[in-house]
């Protein structure tokens, strides 16, 4: 257990759904007490990947350890507890919405523990005021702008102080100021609370600022990994596309199709019905 | 097209089955919801106090329209005393479970659906499993027994209103002697007509909440997935309790 092993180590992982191949030999090691950051172009199975790492999805083939638990063998109750030591930001927050800002992030509390009533109003409290959301705690989900839904569902997700945060598109829809705001919030929950952070996003300036450790995903497989620095002066062309934001190089602008003149010219349009 | 009605006949059993694995999932969740009675409570509130003005209004006037119904009949034969009898036998073996059962997948199984399947849309569901929360055990379980309770409730206060409606009609406007609509009623209805409607109601009950919950919590995360869960809730439900009614009536007249 020392500080430099992998908490989260996935090797040879193969995934697929309906036909299409999402992941094909995925290997990914993250660092205990890191900010990890795992980018990619829309579409490379970001997402995915948490689902697989929390065991909401199920590898075809390959190993998930995820804090000593092998998640791709274990059962629906071994899931349960070893995500009860696990949080998770969904990329729209996830709050439940027919119970109070205070309600949702006690929610967990309720779910796992028995503590006294007075005992889970000094926690949610102290939560929501690490977020700065302590005033808006009688609020009810709807009336929450995105940013502060999010402020919000971090607080849940760190209320039963998990070894393991990961967010979903943190920054998806905030504006500049929320933005920052999560960033922070990121760093500082990661450094105060002694968690390992996985962070999946494509927004590169934000992520790159924030983490130790940059996963770059394309076409099933790990292409790139280095330090946010490493990365930037990396030569290889698929990293310079998407660090640079171009919109042609190894990841196409086009979709697969068909000869683009041989498609306008054809007589029968049936194919799109 | 024989090949389009097999694959959709083996496709029915295939959700059929899927329903009842469904069924045994929630069933061994129960022990565990009913410890926390207060989510029930809720639900029960939801699906049953919520329906009640239209089961009520409903009840009204379908004993309204049997009483004036059964009045033309039984007067060709001039058993018009007999008025009691006949609408208190169709309203509570049949019409009350039925009619009730009908509105309750309307009103409550659409309700149930739609709520389950935005939660799936929205998030609330994976969030859930997310925190270690089975949300059968803390969604579906709870809104499952409020509706298996409500139902029975329900159909009970309907074939009682609708008692007093074909009271309304036949004693009040078409004059059928009061105290022989009431004496004929308890003398000729018996037990086993009661627990046939209690039987039904029952049935009716957890059909209907089952298909709705499942409908809810397996439809597509899509604004359209939600809508598809909603109106296979109610069409699925009104097929499945008429067949079941004529499971249940041949059962009991064997």
């Amino acid at each position: 257990m020392n500080a430099t092993s992998p908490i989260i180590d996935l090797r040879d992982v193969r995934y697929s759904v309906g036909g299409r191949t999402i992941f094909d030999g995925l290997d990914m090691q993250v660092l205990r007490g890191q900010v990890t950051a795992v980018m990619g172009p829309s579409g490379t199975g970001k997402t995915t990947l948490l689902r697989l790492i929390t065991g909401q999805a199920t590898a075809d083939s390959g190993s998930i350890d995820v804090a000593g638990v092998a998640v791709t063998r274990s059962s629906r109750s071994q899931l349960y507890a070893m995500r009860q030591r696990m949080g998770m930001l969904f990329q729209n927050g996830a709050l439940l919405t027919d119970i109070s800002v205070f309600e949702n992030v006690a929610f967990p509390l309720r779910e796992h523990t028995r503590l006294p009533e007075r005992l889970i109003r000094h926690l949610v409290l102290t939560k929501l005021q690490s977020v700065g959301l302590r005033g808006a705690a009688g609020l009810m989900p709807a009336e929450l702008s995105g940013g502060m839904a999010r402020r919000v569902a971090l607080a849940r997700a760190i209320v039963m102080d998990p070894q393991i945060l990961l967010y979903d598109e943190p920054f998806v829809g905030l504006d500049p100021i929320s933005m920052g705001v999560i960033l922070r919030l990121i760093r500082r929950f990661n450094d105060a609370l002694g968690l390992t952070s996985i962070v999946v996003s494509h927004d590169v300036h934000e992520i790159t600022a924030v983490a130790d450790r940059v996963f770059l995903l394309s076409g099933g497989r790990v292409v790139a990994q280095g330090t946010p620095l490493e990365l930037r002066d990396s030569p290889s062309d698929v990293v310079k596309q998407f660090v640079g934001g171009l919109a042609d190089g190894p990841v196409p602008f086009h979709y697969p199709a068909p000869d683009y003149f041989e498609e306008l010219l054809a007589r029968d349009g049936g194919r799109f019905a | 097209m024989i090949r389009d009605f097999l694959d959709s006949l083996s496709e029915s059993i295939e959700r059929l089955g899927d329903t009842i694995r469904f069924l045994a999932r929630i069933l061994a969740q129960v022990p565990s919801a009913v410890l926390r009675p207060q989510l029930i409570f809720d639900q029960i509130y939801n699906a049953g106090a919520l329906s009640l003005v239209i089961i009520m209004l409903s009840g009204l006037f379908v004993g309204m329209v049997l009483g004036l119904q059964g009045y033309d009949l039984l007067q060709r034969f001039g058993s018009e005393d007999a008025l009691g009898t006949a609408a208190a036998i169709g309203l509570v073996r049949e019409l009350g479970p039925v009619v009730t059962a009908l509105l309750f997948a309307g009103r409550a199984g659409t309700a149930l659906a739609s709520e389950i399947g935005l939660m799936r849309a929205t998030d609330q569901l994976s969030a859930m499993e997310m925190m270690a929360v089975d949300p059968v055990r803390r969604v579906v379980v709870p809104r499952f027994l409020g509706g298996v309770i409500a139902m029975p409730l329900l159909a009970a206060i309907f074939s009682m209103i609708g008692i007093y409606g074909a009271q309304l009609v036949g004693v009040q406007i078409m004059h059928v002697d009061a105290g022989s609509f009431w004496s004929q009623m308890q003398a000729s209805v018996e037990l086993r007509d009661i627990n046939e409607g209690i039987v039904k109601s029952a049935v009716f009950g957890i059909a209907c909440s089952l298909i709705a919950v499942y409908q809810g919590y397996h439809s597509a995360p899509t604004a359209e997935g939600v809508g598809t869960a909603t109106t296979r809730t109610v069409v699925t439900s009104a097929v499945i309790v008429l067949f079941l009614d004529y499971l249940i009536t041949a059962f009991f007249l064997k």
